[in-house]
Parts: C-alpha cells; structure tokens; sequence
C-alpha cells in the first residue's frame, strides 16, 4: 500500500467534510415533521440542482461564463433522445458518441 | 399476476440494483476518467482507490486530483471540497421526507452514497408515483458506489496509456446523465410549465453568479435560489 501521509490527510479531510453535508439533512430532517412551505420548496430542488449542474457544463469553464460550442453541439441531440425514449441509458450512449465523433472531428 | 404486481411495490434490494443499471455507463465512464486524471496527477492506485472509497464524489475527486498535481496546500484542497460538495446539503434535505421513520442510523447509511445521479434516480422514482424503502436506496447506492469504485481503479491502472480520456468524450457521460436525469424529472411533472420555469432561472442564476462566486457556490445559489422561485409560483397559482 503506497499511500503517502499528506495525501492520506487530504482524502480523510475532504470525506470528512463531504460526509457531513451528506448524512445531517437526513439524519436531522426525517426525524421531524417539516412545515409545508419547506416541503413545497424542497420538491423543487432535483430540477434546481440538476439544470445548475447542466448550466455549469455548458456554460461554465475554469468558473467564467463561456459558450462551450462542442458540448452545446452534443448536448442538443442528446436532449432530443431523452426527450423521445425517456432512456437514461440511451441518453447517456448518445451523449458519449456525440462528443466522441464531435471531437473526433474538431 | 397480482403477486407479482405486489412483488415490484415492496422495499427491495434488487430493486434498487437493477434501477441503478441505466446509470451504471455514466459512473464508469466518469470514473475511469476520474481514475486516470488522478494517475497522471501523480496519485498512486492505492490512493485513488482510498479517494473513491472514502470521498466518493465525482466532480470533487477530479477537483482534488488537479489542486495536488498543482500543489496547492492541504487545507485549500478540503476547503475547496466542502464547497463542491455542499450542494448534498440540498438533496440531502429534499431526499430526507420519504425516509421518515427509519432510524438515523439507516439514514446515515443512505446519506453517506448520496451523489448527483442516486439522487436523480430515487426522486424520478418518486415523482413517477413509486415509492422509495432503505432496501431499495441501499441497492442503489451500493451498486453505484462498486461501480465507481471498480472505474477509478481501473482508470487508475490503465492510465499510462490513455492519458487524455476526455479524447473518447468520456467526459461527457456527467452532462448526459443530467440532462437525462432532468428530462425525467420534468416529464414526470403535472404542471410542466413550473418546473420549466425553475430550471431556466437555475440556468440564469448559474451564469449569473458565475461573475460573483466559484462555479461550485453558483450551483448551490442557483438552486435556492429557483426553489424559491418555483415554490412561489406554485403558492400564487394554487390559490
């Protein structure tokens, strides 16, 4: 086992920090009754997080605004499959052919 | 027949495996790349398997990979990857409704596997009209969780001769999952429009804040940000 002390603090620090955002919400908010303008808030919360995270593929890099053509080349066809099969797996086969020919090509 | 219906309703472990299949190519092929960036970052196989088992957060072990082969000191790295990673704060929080009742210790378990994708897939399974049990998450995270830790081992061990992944698009599996993992989500929805609203303002806010903050802090400002706005709308409308 070749693990060195300072990169065995980093991975122990960043699970640890990881872990907890993780594990309190959970632990915490399923033991109480939450009010109802909190659960309606929450519900919206797996689109939030997911168009944040589509928006900082395709629009983020290195934390600057930028149009990241390749991606947006790819990204419309494979928004087109999910939308028609409603196939995780497919969408994601697509996705990777896309930018697989895509950079194949540019 | 009816036994059977019975049988796909109840809390279970395979289940949960074999919702976790469709997502099984994005994790290895993120993974792999994973595994390969922290080889040529100067990790060794051990490290990078330590990493996956222990932090087991995509976009945080390619984060942690590049601060050490630029290297950055240790507590910039962790502190760097709390704030990648506190948007589970969020899905955490949402997710912890449906598991009401089962000891903390059960959703300890749970919180700690809960990624971007797990996530995706438990709520497009409970906006589709099923129900989510222990047993079921469990086979989903674990699955996930083997997955990626087998990915970034071997992209680990094959790195020397694939040192550019993000050539084969690998890269873009992450995108392609989210983009189907919202599609899903929106499809499910009975006023469409709403959450239709809620992702193009989280899409906005992103950008927004991309001129402000980290990329990893919009992420988490953007989705406060347009729960609130969706929750707002949907109150207005309601009455």
């Amino acid at each position: 086992m070749d693990i060195r002390l300072n990169i065995l603090i980093i991975i122990m620090g960043s699970a640890l920090v990881t872990l907890i955002p993780r594990v309190l919400p959970l632990v915490v908010l399923s033991r109480i009754q939450l009010p109802n303008g909190l659960i309606r808030w929450l519900q919206h919360i797996p689109v939030a997080v997911m168009a944040a995270l589509i928006a900082q593929e395709l629009f983020i890099t290195e934390g600057r605004f930028a149009f990241n053509q390749l991606e947006w080349l790819a990204a419309l066809p494979t928004l087109a499959v999910a939308i028609i099969t409603r196939s995780l797996l497919g969408t994601v086969i697509v996705g990777l052919v896309c930018m697989m020919l895509l950079r194949w090509l540019f | 027949m009816e036994l059977n219906h019975q049988a796909i309703q109840k809390d279970s472990f395979i289940q949960g495996v074999k919702d976790c299949v469709p997502t099984l190519l994005g994790y290895l092929s993120i993974g792999f790349a994973a595994g390969v960036v922290g080889k040529t970052s100067g990790m060794s196989v051990s490290e990078i398997a330590l990493m996956s088992a222990l932090l087991y957060a995509g976009s945080g072990q390619f984060i942690t990979a590049g601060m050490i082969a630029a290297s950055s000191p240790i507590s910039a790295i962790i502190f760097t990857i709390f704030f990648i990673n506190l948007r589970h704060l969020l899905l955490s929080a949402a997710i912890a409704p449906h598991f009401k009742g089962i000891s903390s210790w059960k959703n300890l378990v749970i919180g700690s596997q809960l990624t971007d994708e797990s996530f995706g897939v438990a709520m497009n399974h409970v906006s589709s009209g099923k129900n989510i049990g222990y047993r079921w998450m469990l086979g989903l995270n674990m699955t996930a969780y083997l997955n990626w830790l087998l990915a970034t081992i071997a992209g680990g061990l094959l790195g020397k001769w694939i040192p550019h992944p993000e050539v084969y698009g690998l890269d873009f599996a992450l995108p392609a999952m989210f983009i189907g993992l919202l599609v899903l989500q929106l499809h499910s929805s009975k006023k469409l429009w709403v959450p239709m609203i809620v992702a193009l303002s989280s899409v906005l806010i992103v950008i927004g804040a991309s001129y402000i903050f980290t990329g990893s802090m919009g992420v988490i400002i953007a989705a406060i940000l347009s729960s609130t706005i969706g929750a707002v709308i949907q109150k207005w409308t309601s009455d």
